[in-house]
């Protein structure tokens, strides 16, 4: 039999034990910086240098010019962070079901819709109960909104990837359809736009910065005791390895998925809330802006762990806000921070082949 | 009468650079590999197939820059899900904003450095770009002022479209790229080079796409560059696969069904008595989409559903 073999490929693809955490953070912080290398062999390029060019990233993504509120720019940073946190969190738990939601965009969307009901036409209540109302709202329209896809998953074994990409877009045009019509500001003499909030609709702020942030915050902790802590968070892991295994246990797979999608939505119900009550202070079109697509990257790369998610989305928004300023500042276009973007993300997409396979060179060690 | 033959030359316009991204990614999932990049890799060939003829004046070249670009940036995702095993999904989405960033980048620094403040594609290129009436088809009534009286673009994309139902269903290469998309595995066992198709594959497949993006922003745009030209199209393109039952043949008239979809706000008529909502009409495509995926699964016919394969990377070792 051997024989019949006749060489042993120069270079072939091993999977390799599972790495330590330790190595594995130490491997995607190189990849990060090979990242960010490769970013500034872009800049140069441009003809900038890419020393001052990310000096000033990071500097305009916290401390401002305006002597009198110098934080300014930190805080629109967090602004940014609050609805990709949130919604990351909310993918992460479609993810590790294995459940590939890709309509964060569109769950965003119903969150906001349905709490924008609440603060456009019934904002005349305390202002704390119209919170919570928004609040729960927000959470079942989302979460109706996930359950669509789950169902038909369960029950047809749909493609779930499609379905929530195309629900994306329905979502985005009943938005359209709202603007336009029933929902139109009657101030705005056919302009389509929906009327600005009430001021008792507005979430109150924290620290100088809406109280998404801490909503955030607390969810981060939730997720994470929810994912590890709790029977159902233990069903989702059996779920993701195997239907059959959860159905011996005793699991009904598709109760689980429809339970948990109903939560992802939610939670990406939520930061569609967060954005239009607490950012925008009304609700159009751009509510959920990509945002819903970033968060699936986010979640990805913090290897779906919720405190990751803390750490990536924050610097995502750190990204975003300073290429928004540097870009500003170089005479660049700001599409610049959607290519460092890309590329930083290809890099720790190949990175994370490191971390499961390794290379065997022809009589290199067969066992590692 | 006439309101309907131009309300379905407009379908077919439209449906052009739907058929151009369908059909390449046909040839992706075909492979196994559901790219979600789609939109990006037809923002890049968009920018590039512009700026060439922008720059030559030069049509063929344009298309073959804008193949090529296409090409180039599939690279990246068939290197990354190929040979680096990271995940389809994240990978194409990722494709996908970086594609649509560089592609709206260049656009932008091409337009601060030009003397007028804007980007015009000179006249040689508008005028090859002119619609084409194909001699004695042309006259064949409402078919020939249909289907033979567009431009450039939309006779190679039938042709491409034909080409390459031709090569999946009747080619071996192309029963070969078919095994592979079903079960790797087999399709290794009996001796066919796996990554070399999925490589092969996947760039000629991103290079159509590209074409695509060039109809959007040379053709659509009426040869003035605007930034987000694709527009989302190439979303509907990977939709339309599915509508399209993973046939390049069919994906032609489905490209022309959906183009009607996004034309027919502008032909519906007006003195029904009601009026539907124009964002009704926009959602319409995705809303059939949202159908068809459910209804096909409900109906579960194998010769109907994604290749088995399609969105799992293949690892030789763990066959």
């Amino acid at each position: 039999m051997a024989d019949t073999i006749k060489k042993e490929p120069l270079i072939r693809i091993a999977k390799r034990a599972e790495r330590s955490n330790k190595q594995k953070l130490i491997l995607r912080l190189l990849s990060v910086l090979l990242a960010i290398c490769a970013g500034g062999i872009f800049i140069l390029i441009l003809g900038k240098n890419p020393f001052s060019y990310y000096a000033k990233m990071v500097k305009g993504a916290f401390i401002g010019k305006n002597a009198a509120s110098p934080f300014m720019p930190f805080k629109e940073t967090i602004k940014i962070m609050i609805p990709l946190l949130i919604s990351s969190l909310g993918i992460t738990l479609a993810f590790k079901m294995k459940f590939w939601n890709i309509g964060a965009e569109g769950q965003i969307i119903m969150g906001g819709i349905f709490a924008s009901y609440f603060a456009l036409y019934h904002y005349d209540m305390p202002h704390y109960l119209l919170f919570v109302v928004m609040f729960v709202a927000a959470m079942i329209g989302g979460g109706l909104y996930g359950i669509i896809p789950a169902f038909f998953k369960a029950k047809f074994d749909t493609n779930e990837t499609l379905l929530t990409l195309m629900l994306n877009y329905i979502a985005l045009y009943v938005i359209d359809w709202l603007t336009k019509g029933a929902w139109q500001d009657p101030e705005s003499k056919g302009y389509p736009k929906i009327a600005r909030f009430d001021l008792n609709a507005w979430l109150d702020s924290m620290g100088g910065v809406q109280i998404g942030w801490v909503i955030g915050l607390v969810l981060v902790v939730l997720v994470f005791i929810y994912l590890k802590y709790t029977k159902q968070g233990y069903e989702i892991t059996v779920v993701s390895d195997s239907h059959a295994t959860a159905r011996y246990a005793g699991m009904s797979p598709s109760k689980i998925m429809i339970r948990t999608m109903f939560l992802s939505g939610a939670i990406c119900g939520i930061a569609g809330m967060v954005q239009a009550c607490g950012t925008e202070h009304t609700l159009s079109t751009s509510v959920a802006g990509g945002v819903g697509f970033t968060a699936i990257i986010v979640a990805w790369l913090a290897n779906l762990n919720p405190f990751g998610i803390l750490v990536v989305s924050f610097l995502f928004a750190v990204l975003e806000k300073g290429s928004t300023v540097v870009s500003s500042e170089f005479v660049l276009s700001p599409y610049c921070s959607d290519v460092l973007q890309g590329i930083i993300l290809f890099f720790v997409l190949g990175c994370e082949f490191f971390i499961r396979y390794r290379f065997v060179t022809r009589g290199g060690r067969k066992n590692d | 009468m006439t309101r309907l033959i131009s309300f379905l030359a407009h379908a077919v316009y439209m449906g052009t650079p739907l058929l151009f991204g369908t059909v390449g990614e046909i040839q992706n999932e075909k492979a196994g590999h559901l790219n979600l990049g789609v939109e990006g890799t037809m923002a890049m060939g968009a920018c590039a197939g512009f700026m060439i003829a922008y720059k030559t004046g030069s049509l063929w070249l344009s298309i073959l820059a804008a193949f090529l670009m296409g090409a180039l940036v599939s690279l990246i995702y068939a290197f990354l899900t190929i040979t680096m095993m990271a995940n389809q999904n994240v990978t194409g989405l990722t494709l996908t904003i970086f594609g649509t960033g560089l592609s709206n980048f260049i656009g932008e620094q091409m337009i601060s450095a030009s003397p007028t403040g804007n980007l015009k594609l000179p006249e040689g290129v508008m005028n090859s770009l002119k619609d084409i009436e194909i001699p004695l088809l042309s006259k064949i009534p409402v078919l020939g002022e249909v289907l033979f009286s567009q431009n450039i673009f939309t006779y190679l994309s039938i042709i491409i479209a034909v080409i390459m139902f031709i090569y999946l269903k009747k080619t071996k290469t192309g029963l070969n790229l078919r095994t592979i998309g079903e079960n790797p595995a087999v399709a290794d066992a009996v001796g066919i080079n796996v990554v070399k198709y999925k490589y092969i594959n996947v760039l000629i497949g991103g290079g159509i796409c590209g074409i695509g993006g060039a109809f959007c922003s040379m053709v659509i745009n009426g040869g003035v560059w605007m930034a987000n030209s694709v527009n989302g199209l190439g979303w509907i393109a990977v939709a339309l696969v599915i509508f399209a039952v993973w046939n390049p043949a069919r994906a032609i008239y489905g490209a022309y069904i959906f183009g009607a979809f996004m034309v027919l706000k502008y032909y519906f008529p007006k003195d029904l008595g009601f009026t539907v909502p124009e964002s009704f009409f926009d959602m319409l495509p995705y809303l059939v989409t949202a159908l068809v995926l459910i209804i096909t699964s409900v109906r579960k016919s194998r010769e109907r559903s994604q290749p088995q394969s399609c969105g799992i990377n293949y690892f030789r070792e763990e066959r």
